[in-house]
């Protein structure tokens, strides 16, 4: 418990630190936002000078740096300009959207990557071996939104199996009552099974073609640490102990070729957040990623800073259950 | 005459490897009666451990066993089905390897570990296991068994995780028992220890023991018989006595007289010249230790060498030995 609490304070000047480079890099990106968003011809100067005032943008840096902190100690991430909303009501109206596909996606490469990695492992040159290579290789040489695009020319285009890939629902359906915010899991509760099928083939398309970017690390560790563990010593113990092939296989040697594997995927996890940004722009899918890469484009700091931040502490959380999850398996870990 | 317990018969094996195949043993004969302690000994790369992997069925993909006739108690071992075999092993032929500590799975506690051979080869109630599991830990004189049952090998010294890879060889009472250099890397006091333990469990139970090792002291002091290996052939095999006072063949000779232990004065320490030969070698001559022999003859090129009688339950593989 003091361990976690550890990890939780030591997170702290982590944040400190991600928070003045985002306003920094923010504020160094070519452009100048009171212009962008006072593009009418008809404005004068002095009106830019007063859309410049009013957004604070005449303070010298260290000022606004310090308002900034401020405003995020009271829990206000600011508004945007573009849509004239707070941005954390933007946020919390956008990230139920990405959370799904993302762990959605998660989900599928995990049940596809790691039993693949297995038994590329068991059967060294095999055919589910050059599998498990071509899947990892077009998985880490193809760009998401490459994927994306082929896939929606195959499947929806081509082929019409795919629903048209505009967002997160037919507009014609109702949303479930809003629980988590997140379609697949409010429809379930709701009891709405026409509405979970319809969402499901929604986020498939922009799902898989996620989920074949996370796929390749995955394999490949789950391959390299069986591949590792199944020569070990304690392997080959255990055969000479006549133990079950199955025992010898998931107890010994994949529990312990998940201690390399957590750690992938904790740091998988973290590149798909990374990549839902154009993933998103591509499936119109109403997330965070989309909305920052359009508040990039559009000059629009708050929402691009809280973006920053809140990818900041998602990988903060996701390297401390990885920790926990290590801690898990690894009773050696427990110790320092 | 009664079966043997364990015979092994023109074994032959190769390691296909990236730079050729290695000729890693040599039509290897011996056998075991039960309740006989049999020492291998000879140099790293003699084929020694491959021996042992090879009657266990462990061997890593690489190898190819070409020829060879293992039998337990008479049953021929590599005609049992993977499945028959598996159960034979741990239940009825148990081994013990060398490094303790990274024989053991890292992650999961030692009295699992017992207890996955116990539930394995003899299913049971959790408490009948659990109860198993403790007499084999007992039996090995772990200290407090109910407590280190939940130990980690990281928790343990390396003569304790000995104990417990001992304790599961022997949890399931078999009657063949291989200690692939049972005591490398553990302290000289602890190798005393381990290896009493090893000869008093034995006797108790009436197992035949191979006990592979590099440490002729050791071999003379646990064996009642020797077998010599040299470049994965066996060169001479005799009773304990009988081979110290009367080595016949030159790499033998050459091995006693390359102990401290063995030889009068340091002044009569010998090495052995050159070294192995390269198991890759398609040329290898029949005798593979004549490149380095001292008492080489022409004969010794003649194909067809085997071993001979040289005395009461003594053979030697030499076209001139001592």
């Amino acid at each position: 418990m003091t361990r976690i609490t550890w990890r939780l304070l030591s997170a702290i000047p982590t944040l400190f630190g991600v928070i003045l480079v985002t306003f920094l890099i923010t504020r160094v990106l070519p452009g100048d936002p009171a212009v962008f968003f006072a593009s009418n011809p008809s404005m004068s100067a002095e009106d830019v000078e007063r859309v410049r005032v009013s957004l604070g943008l005449d303070k010298s840096l260290l000022e606004q740096f310090w308002i900034y902190l401020g405003a995020l100690w009271q829990g206000d991430l600011g508004k945007s300009i573009a849509t004239g909303q707070p941005v954390t009501t933007e946020m919390m109206n956008r990230l139920p959207a990405s959370v799904e596909l993302t762990l959605f996606a998660f989900v599928l490469a995990i049940v596809i990557a790691i039993p693949l990695g297995i038994m590329a492992a068991l059967r060294p040159g095999s055919w589910i071996d050059q599998t498990c290579r071509i899947v990892a290789t077009l998985g880490v040489s193809m760009p998401t939104f490459v994927t994306g695009l082929l896939l929606i020319y195959i499947f929806y285009y081509l082929l019409g199996v795919a629903p048209e890939p505009t967002g997160r629902l037919d507009p014609f359906l109702f949303k479930p009552p809003h629980v988590t915010g997140m379609i697949i899991p409010d429809a379930l509760f709701a009891g709405d099974l026409s509405t979970v099928w319809a969402a499901l083939r929604q986020i498939l398309l922009p799902g898989i073609t996620m989920a074949l970017f996370a796929l390749a690390p995955l394999a490949r560790m789950t391959r390299a640490a069986m591949l590792g563990t199944l020569s070990a010593e304690f392997v080959r113990t255990a055969r000479a102990n006549g133990l079950s092939r199955r025992k010898i296989v998931m107890s010994y040697a994949f529990r312990n070729a998940m201690l390399p594997v957590v750690t992938t995927l904790g740091m998988t996890f973290s590149y798909m957040l990374g990549a839902n940004v154009l993933v998103e722009k591509v499936f119109a899918w109403p997330g965070i990623g989309g909305f920052a890469l359009d508040s990039l484009i559009s000059l629009d700091y708050a929402p691009l800073q809280a973006f920053m931040l809140i990818m900041a502490g998602i990988f903060l959380v996701v390297n401390l259950m990885t920790d926990l999850l290590a801690g898990l398996v690894d009773p050696r870990a427990g110790l320092n | 005459m009664s079966v043997p317990l364990l015979s092994v018969r023109d074994l032959t094996v190769d390691f296909a490897t990236r730079d050729g195949t290695v000729h890693v043993l040599d039509g290897v004969n011996f056998e075991l009666a039960a309740g006989e302690t049999l020492g291998i000994v000879g140099e790293s790369g003699s084929g020694k451990s491959v021996t042992a992997f090879a009657i266990m069925g462990i061997l890593d993909h690489a190898a190819r066993v070409l020829s060879g006739d293992i039998r337990f108690e008479g049953r021929d071992v590599r005609a049992m089905y993977p499945r028959e075999r598996d159960l034979w092993r741990g239940k009825e032929a148990s081994i013990i390897f060398q490094n303790p500590r990274t024989a053991l799975n890292p992650i999961r506690s030692v009295g699992r570990q017992i207890a996955d051979v116990v539930s394995r080869h003899t299913p049971g109630s959790s408490s009948e296991i659990r109860e198993s599991v403790l007499g084999a830990m007992r039996q090995v004189r772990i200290p407090d068994p109910e407590r280190r049952m939940s130990s980690y090998p990281f928790e343990l010294s390396g003569g304790l995780c000995q104990r417990i890879g001992i304790a599961a060889a022997l949890a399931c009472h078999p009657r063949l028992l291989i200690a692939d250099e049972p005591t490398t890397g553990l302290d000289v006091t602890t190798q005393a220890v381990i290896m009493d333990m090893i000869r008093d469990i034995a006797r108790q139970g009436n197992l035949g023991t191979v006990l592979i090792t590099h440490d002729l002291a050791l071999a003379s002091e646990y064996c009642d018989r020797i077998l010599v290996m040299h470049a994965g052939h066996v060169v001479e095999t005799a009773p304990v006595k009988d081979l110290f006072a009367n080595p016949r063949h030159p790499y033998t000779y050459g091995l006693l007289n390359s102990v401290p232990s063995m030889v009068d004065s340091v002044h009569d320490l010998r090495a052995i010249p050159g070294s192995l030969p390269d198991l890759r070698r398609a040329d290898l001559p029949p005798c593979r230790f004549a490149e380095r022999c001292p008492r080489r003859i022409p004969a010794c090129d003649a194909p067809g060498l085997t071993l001979k009688e040289a005395g009461p339950s003594h053979a030697v593989a030499c076209r001139n030995p001592l």
